[in-house]
């Protein structure tokens, strides 16, 4: 039961980071990239590629996936440049999916369907319980430290050119803000800590393979971020904790709900899903941690 | 000086909405362009603002040419454009949408912000609520306070009183006086011409993309002819 509970708080810990890497390019740019759970699978090959195939060291393996993420992020930024909303998130929802059928077709770079296995961890796997503790810790670390950075970033003044950008980008680019660097650069940094969180999936389960990488992933975490707050880092993260734990406390509903096959069970949590997003939104409208605008200095 | 020579665009690679358009406006000197609905006023503003591409002609500043730029380029020149609408930043504060502005002296946007809040008091009161409760009137003092922060040379505005009642349209009119003559150039387009040409310099005309008359605002505004035809009153 420990290392289920403890398995259970590192997968939230690598939720909670792709749900952090909406902040900078959702909440606070307002660009909607439904593709996340492509930079997820970039980074997880990149890291996976890199310390199988070379033999890398672990952390080289986590440098790769962010450079991987953050070059990948900005090829689609380019490409996308003059797509907005509606037509931003098909585009990204589309290259999620190239992601996931070029891993499965190119089998001479990723094995294809069969996946790669064996992929080396950060921490021994013959310690039991001790693995899963050292790797949910590190996980948690490197959360927080990705919260404190983009929480920082989004209270300078370039935190603040992304939310005008959101805003309104044409009077953004009339008032002298370069809108397709700040773009580009929100898009990098959500692209490198969303393919980290992947490199850090990938190391723990030691295993990825193109199936792990489903949509239904991508649209969780937006879940988690819309009911958590998807413009402040610590609602992204409380967001994501929430939904990986009401996902699994949910897996017992048919021993509470009696005369439901587990089939009618795995509906069951999905409607209960989106039943409390739907509440969140009604009474915490911009979620749990709603939007702080910064404290205006004196005037004189 | 602003110098805007045979410019000609519109909105799409073959559409030729301005056709031709040249005027100058100097330092301290506000002009006014009026004419009929879909002559291309607003077009020829966001053709010298660089937000749409010119198919030729050029626009100067003074003996900068500004015509391969684009609008982050030309407001860091020094001209700097406010649209008719959707001009400021409605989820951010009123201290937010200023420090947009100031981006030439990050260093000087507290000092900047100072004099914009002497000018505009009421912006001074409301600095830390967000722009987007503010009324009609008010969005417009902060779209023009925003512009003011970066020291414009040039000041490009898009009917600035458009939608707005007759009191808060005249206080704009007014701080856009202020503004000239502190030494700003004003290239204003206006569909409240006779209160428009009342407290600028010069006005021009353009019908069908072109310029079909230019004089002095106030010869202007008694001129039968443009008082017929554009200003609603009799010859």
């Amino acid at each position: 039961m420990a290392t289920y509970i403890v398995f259970i708080l590192a997968i939230a810990a690598v939720y909670a980071l792709l749900a952090q890497s909406l902040v900078l390019v959702w909440g606070q740019s307002g660009m909607v990239n439904l593709g996340l759970v492509g930079f997820f699978a970039i980074g997880a090959y990149a890291s996976a590629l890199v310390t199988t195939d070379l033999a890398a060291p672990v952390v080289i393996g986590l440098v790769c996936a962010l450079v991987a993420g953050a070059l990948v992020g900005l090829a689609v930024t380019l490409s996308t440049l003059r797509l907005r909303d509606d037509y931003l998130a098909i585009v990204t929802l589309g290259f999620a999916e190239v992601v996931r059928i070029v891993a499965s077709n190119e089998i001479w770079l990723t094995n294809g369907t069969d996946g790669i296995a064996g992929i080396p961890s950060l921490f021994d796997r013959s310690g039991g319980l001790w693995f899963h503790v050292k790797f949910a810790v590190a996980a948690t670390l490197v959360c927080l430290l990705a919260g404190i950075l983009i929480s920082r970033l989004s209270r300078s003044p370039w935190g603040r050119v992304l939310r005008a950008i959101r805003d309104d980008q044409v009077v953004a680019a009339v008032a002298g803000k370069r809108v397709v660097r700040y773009k580009a650069e929100a898009f990098m940094i959500g692209s490198a800590i969303a393919a980290l969180a992947g490199a850090l999936y990938g190391s723990y389960i030691s295993y990825i393979a193109p199936d792990l990488f489903q949509p239904l992933i991508t649209i969780y975490v937006f879940l988690a971020a819309t009911a958590g707050g998807n413009s402040r880092a610590i609602g992204a993260t409380i967001g994501a904790y929430l939904l990986v734990a009401w996902l699994e406390a949910s897996r017992f509903l048919g021993e509470i709900v009696p005369g439901v096959s587990a089939v009618q069970v795995a509906a069951l949590r999905e409607i209960t899903v989106g039943l409390a997003l739907v509440l969140v939104l009604r009474f915490a409208p911009g979620g749990l941690f709603r939007e702080k605008n910064e404290k205006a200095p004196h005037a004189n | 000086m602003l110098t805007v020579e045979g410019l000609v665009g519109g909105y799409g690679a073959a559409d030729e909405v301005v056709k031709g358009v040249g005027l100058t406006v100097a330092p301290g000197e506000i002009l006014t362009v009026i004419g009929p609905n879909g002559a291309g006023k607003s077009t020829a503003l966001k053709l010298v603002s660089g937000l749409l591409r010119c198919k030729a002609g050029s626009v100067r500043l003074g003996e900068s040419d500004l015509s391969s730029l684009d609008p982050q380029g030309r407001a860091r020149e020094g001209l700097v454009f406010v649209p008719q609408e959707r001009n400021v930043f409605g989820a951010l504060t009123i201290a937010e949408n200023l420090d947009i502005g100031a981006y030439l002296e990050p260093a000087r946007s507290h000092e900047r912000a100072r004099d914009v809040y002497a000018r505009f008091p009421l912006l001074a009161e409301r600095r830390g609520k967000a722009a987007g409760a503010l009324s009609g009137g008010q969005r417009q003092t902060l779209a023009m306070a925003i512009a003011l922060m970066a020291s414009p040379r040039v000041l490009l505005l898009d009917e600035p009183t458009a939608a707005l009642a007759p009191k808060p349209a005249a206080e704009i009119f007014k701080a856009i006086r202020g503004l000239a003559d502190e030494g700003i150039a004003i290239l204003m387009v206006e569909q409240n011409a006779l209160a428009a040409l009342a407290m600028s310099d010069r006005a021009l005309v353009m019908v069908d993309g072109r310029v079909a008359m230019d004089g002095e605002a106030q010869a202007m505004r008694q001129d039968p002819e443009v008082r017929r035809a554009f200003l609603g009153g009799r010859a």
